[in-house]
């Protein structure tokens, strides 16, 4: 049996990028089934029905591995359950009764287009810098061709498990990107195919985090605890050492 | 700031063995030749020289850095969870406002007055006539004022050290399986033992004069 629960949402309204924002109180009637995603699904249908503006939430794939969805749940980006996206967390975990407060993901380089929907464009030009391996084109490569060693590669896929989500920069006091980009660094650094392009990669990647206006890592590391795929802070050392390393060997 | 941070986490370890004199039951006098000898000699006012450099050094990068990352983070959420970081670790910029502010208290105190001031005694020791700067230091440091000001910079600088020590490692990417949880366990040691090994000092002298 499942039980209807009501519950208070105090939502981030916000009409424009440029327009002043304010938090706004919502009841909804909630089940212990849904997902939060859906919790808010059935709140536009009735905002709708009334002819109301809906709330603009980010969402795609609903099964945490898209990284789309991006709201601040509490103070808490994705929510307050660790290593899942918000698609993931479901209302069983809240009580009849309680009081919900929903944000987007706040940055200066995250600007809000509307209510909870954030601009994240420049994780895609931190990702055009060097987020890449330059391949000749023609016949597929044979996946086993060049040996990887077994830790070497488990790391690579952990740092590859990052879906570029945000909630890294969402959690951050500074605002700041590096556990993303440091994600992206190792991820393709660590693989005998990427490092080819190792130092390049690292120089571009990190002038182009910094263009952007994020902010500067103090190693508080409130972004590890907040990843939905639990990055470690371990590839933002590993960065540095890319980043000191390219710098001094470079011409 | 990893590299100045850490430069001046070596210096107060010297900083503290040299203190640890005025523990000695001498009148003073192995304490005096140390800061003789500290006042004299040209290496030590050298590596002097760079480590006040390195302080102003340390607070322009902390307070550029603490500027630049409140305007990148730009609005503030309405509600601030709590996810277990640590405190200190978001509040590096007070802790070392503090720090600075305690810093130039300490110079006004036992630097100022010796360089450019006259309000001292001074002693003759093996023949030779130099600053009295155990009673010096023992006067300030027993007036419970001071005592009380210097127990908080203390505290405040454990807590400075605590996220300070460990992060300067992050920062330069020395982070390894084996020896990050050894440097990070040192790093909390240090930030306890230090400013406890400073603190002792007063409180000896003031409970035993």
């Amino acid at each position: 049996m499942s039980q209807d629960m009501n519950l208070t949402l105090k939502v981030w309204r916000q009409p424009g990028p440029n327009a002043e924002g304010k938090l706004e109180t919502y009841k909804v009637v909630a089940n212990e089934h849904m997902s939060f995603l859906e919790m808010l699904d059935v709140l536009n249908e009735s905002l709708i029905a009334e002819k109301k503006d809906p709330i603009s939430f980010e969402h795609d794939c609903r099964e945490g591995i898209c990284g789309t969805c991006s709201l601040v749940i509490d103070g808490r980006a994705h929510g307050p359950q660790r290593g899942t996206a918000v698609c993931q967390l479901h209302m069983r975990h809240y009580k009849d009764g309680d009081t919900i407060v929903v944000e987007p993901f706040r940055a200066k380089a995250f600007p809000v287009i509307k209510d909870l929907s954030v601009d994240r464009s420049a994780f895609d030009r931190i990702i055009q810098a060097g987020g890449f391996i330059s391949v000749s084109t023609g016949q597929a490569v044979d996946g086993n061709a060049i040996p990887v060693e077994r830790e070497v590669a488990s790391q690579a896929f952990d740092a590859a498990a990052c879906i570029g989500c945000g909630a890294c920069v969402a959690a951050c006091p500074n605002g700041s990107a590096m556990l993303f980009t440091s994600a992206k660094v190792a991820h393709l650094g660590l693989l005998p195919q990427g490092k080819v392009e190792g130092k390049n990669r690292v120089k571009s990647m990190v002038a182009q985090m910094d263009k952007e206006g994020f902010g500067f890592c103090s190693n508080i590391r409130a972004c590890e605890i907040e990843c939905p795929k639990e990055i470690s802070t371990e590839n933002i050392a590993r960065m540095n050492r890319y980043y000191t390393h390219a710098m001094i060997n470079s011409e | 700031m990893a590299l100045t941070g850490l430069f001046l986490i070596l210096f107060l370890l010297i900083h503290l063995i040299g203190n640890l004199q005025l523990l000695a039951n001498d009148g003073g006098k192995s304490f005096n030749i140390y800061t003789e000898f500290m006042s004299t000699n040209p290496l030590i006012q050298t590596i002097s020289k760079g480590n006040f450099f390195f302080i102003a050094l340390h607070t322009m990068q902390g307070l550029l850095l603490a500027f630049k990352n409140k305007k990148a983070k730009g609005s503030k959420y309405a509600i601030r969870a709590s996810n277990n970081t640590s405190w200190a670790s978001k509040n590096m910029a007070l802790l070392g406002t503090l720090l600075l502010a305690f810093i130039l208290m300490h110079l006004w105190h036992f630097w100022f007055v010796f360089k450019f001031g006259s309000n001292y005694d001074v002693v003759t020791i093996n023949g030779t006539e130099m600053i009295d700067a155990y009673t010096k230091v023992s006067v300030v440091l027993t007036q419970p004022v001071w005592l009380i000001s210097y127990i908080i910079g203390l505290i405040v600088l454990a807590y400075h050290l605590n996220h300070g020590f460990g992060s300067a490692f992050q920062t330069l990417g020395l982070r390894h399986k084996k020896y990050t949880p050894i440097i990070n366990f040192v790093g909390k040691a240090y930030s306890i033992l230090i400013p406890l090994g400073f603190a002792i000092i007063p409180l000896y002298l003031y409970f035993t004069k």
